[in-house]
């Protein structure tokens, strides 16, 4: 269930939009945000709340890379590998997270505190090698700064 | 270029993010003037500026807007552009954190000229601290009524509503955009109809991409005639260069339109670290096709020039490599985006997009046949053309250049079969 701030929140989005089914990727983002992932039943409840077929909920869910539908781990740590930041090491800093955490690309870290993934351009290319946490851009990464930015989470 | 550019778009102001800052520098006077002038004549005045679209087509603006019906019973939607995930592309990011109101007013000027009532703005998922810049930058505008109902008094009234991608580059193609908007897949659209006829919700929409609308206030500030003498004449204007790779100082440089790669390399970036020599340049995106670096020389970045050179301006972010690159990496990397990226709704592109790469990754592990470069070539042409959206070509023309102007890598990668012993002399 969503919280009555969110609840409003999707009133004031109703608005804005001259359509429910406008509302799934919104509220979708609100559920992850709330729940932590967007499990099965959060989608049925999802497509109840904007009267759209729980189908179509699962298949926005599954487009869409940033929606997840199985728990991720407490930091979700997303490593561009795209050109302009392998041009500047970005393989180097995979192998040093993977090293460090010990977990592969894609994998979650048994403790749930980690996970580990490779994404693609995140417009970071001239502060390459990067990798984001939850909205956090890391850039101009070493693998001295990755250690300092890892040892500062916990 | 002997004078010091003046900038525009990400001028050197301290804090104009802020909307006082930004109003003391002559903020939201574009806006105050075009609410003066008549719609069209806001529209005729971007046509005469020859402002072309920033977005990778290079289309004219100006153009663009008189597509859109003036008759018509059905709202009117704009959907400004700021997915930014074509690799190598960071410029429209600079605009959100340091520029977000001249996004803005370039929004509600658009909306005038076009008599619409709604606009989308739509921004890539992972860009959520600049999504909140964006959000605070529009409830600044709201509460000081240059965005809302009867903006500065006027009669006009129109809405910005800011709209979170979910992370698919696709999203960036226009008519998924607003599949994405209507809280769909992300599957791009059979054109025509076109946008203007048909576009969200079936209404009359124009899509403007990010930095393309930040260019809207300049000309009305300045006037067609003197902002059509910025840069390249048929392809005017300020225009924010990404520069990534092997150089120097890689980052977002503002510059007319026009200025040779090379002086966007060496002056603006700074040169290749070490002086090495430059072994190619993807100039547009990594979409755009690749250029040797025997090939930059006279190259300028402005429609016509790039068309020359053998490529094109896309959206301006250049991908610089050094002589000890692998381009065979390079090009098999760049192939796994669009294999990742393919929507899957047109089998070419689906199917091929992931042939492409497979066959490319058994060059990068020296395990290639010769016949295999060209099986690419093959693949790449039966992508290209044959799709709904230019993602099938995106994918193909990286691929289809980098086998014409480097195809001594690919053969460097081949399988020599190993030479087979017919009898043993020892024996």
């Amino acid at each position: 269930m969503f919280t009555e701030e969110n609840l409003k929140k999707i009133e004031e989005l109703k608005k804005k939009y001259p359509t429910t089914q406008a509302l799934v990727l919104p509220v979708l983002w609100m559920a992850q945000e709330q729940f932590g992932h967007i499990s099965n039943d959060t989608m049925k409840y999802v497509a109840q709340l904007l009267n759209v077929p729980y189908g179509h909920i699962l298949g926005v869910v599954t487009f869409y890379t940033m929606y997840h539908s199985k728990p991720i781990g407490k930091h979700h740590i997303e490593v561009c590998t795209n050109v302009s930041c392998m041009l500047r090491g970005s393989a180097k800093i995979v192998e040093h997270l993977e090293h460090r955490l010990g977990v592969e690309i894609g994998q979650t870290s048994p403790d749930m505190k980690w996970t580990l993934s490779e994404v693609e351009c995140m417009g970071s290319c001239g502060t390459a090698p990067m990798f984001a946490i939850g909205e956090e851009y890391y850039e101009n990464l070493s693998t001295e700064k990755v250690d300092k930015i890892l040892s500062e989470l916990t | 270029m002997n004078e010091v550019m003046e900038t525009y778009i990400l001028p050197d102001i301290k804090d104009l993010h802020k909307l006082d800052v930004y109003e003391a520098n002559g903020g939201y006077k574009a806006l105050r003037k075009a609410l003066g002038m008549k719609p069209e004549e806001v529209t005729d005045e971007v046509k005469k500026s020859n402002l072309r679209g920033r977005g990778g087509a290079c289309f004219p603006t100006g153009l663009k807007w008189t597509f859109m019906p003036k008759q018509t019973t059905k709202p009117k939607y704009l959907c400004v552009n700021g997915d930014e995930s074509e690799p190598g592309t960071f410029k429209d990011r600079q605009i959100f954190e340091l520029n977000p109101h001249l996004l803005l007013e370039g929004t509600v000027i658009a909306c005038y000229a076009m008599g619409i009532t709604t606009a989308y703005l739509y921004i890539r998922g992972e860009y959520g601290k600049w999504i909140r810049m964006m959000e605070k930058a529009l409830a600044d505008a709201y509460a000081k009524g240059y965005v809302g109902e009867k903006i500065l008094g006027s009669e006009f009234t129109t809405n910005v509503v800011i709209h979170k991608g979910a992370g698919a580059y696709i999203c960036g193609e226009e008519s998924s955009l607003m599949n994405s908007i209507e809280g769909e897949r992300g599957y791009p659209r059979v054109k025509p109809p076109f946008p203007a006829q048909n576009g969200l919700w079936g209404c009359p929409t124009t899509i403007n991409n990010v930095e393309t609308i930040s260019n809207v206030p300049l000309i009305i500030n300045n006037g067609w005639e003197r902002y059509s003498k910025i840069g390249a004449p048929k392809h005017p204007g300020p225009i924010l260069v990404g520069v990534s790779g092997h150089v120097n100082k890689p980052g977002v440089y503002e510059m007319p339109t026009g200025v040779p790669l090379l002086e966007i390399i060496h002056k603006y970036a700074q040169g290749i670290p070490g002086n090495k020599a430059i072994k190619a340049v993807i100039p547009g995106g990594s979409s755009t096709m690749i250029l040797r670096g025997d090939q930059l020389e006279g190259a300028k970045m402005d429609a016509d020039s790039m068309k020359a050179a053998g490529s094109s301006v896309g959206t301006a972010g250049m991908i610089v490599m050094d002589e000890d690159t692998d381009l065979i990496k390079v090009i098999t990397r760049i192939s796994k985006f669009y294999y990742h990226e393919s929507c899957g709704q047109c089998t070419p592109c689906r199917e091929g997009t992931g042939w492409l790469w497979k066959v490319l990754k058994r060059f990068e592990n020296n395990d290639a046949r010769r016949e295999d470069i060209d099986l690419l070539m093959d693949v790449a042409n039966n992508i290209e053309g044959n799709t709904i959206c230019a993602l099938g070509d995106a994918a193909a023309w990286p691929v289809q250049s980098m086998i014409r102007r480097f195809r001594d890598e690919f053969e460097k990668r081949v399988k020599v079969a190993e030479p087979r012993m017919l009898a043993d002399a020892s024996a």
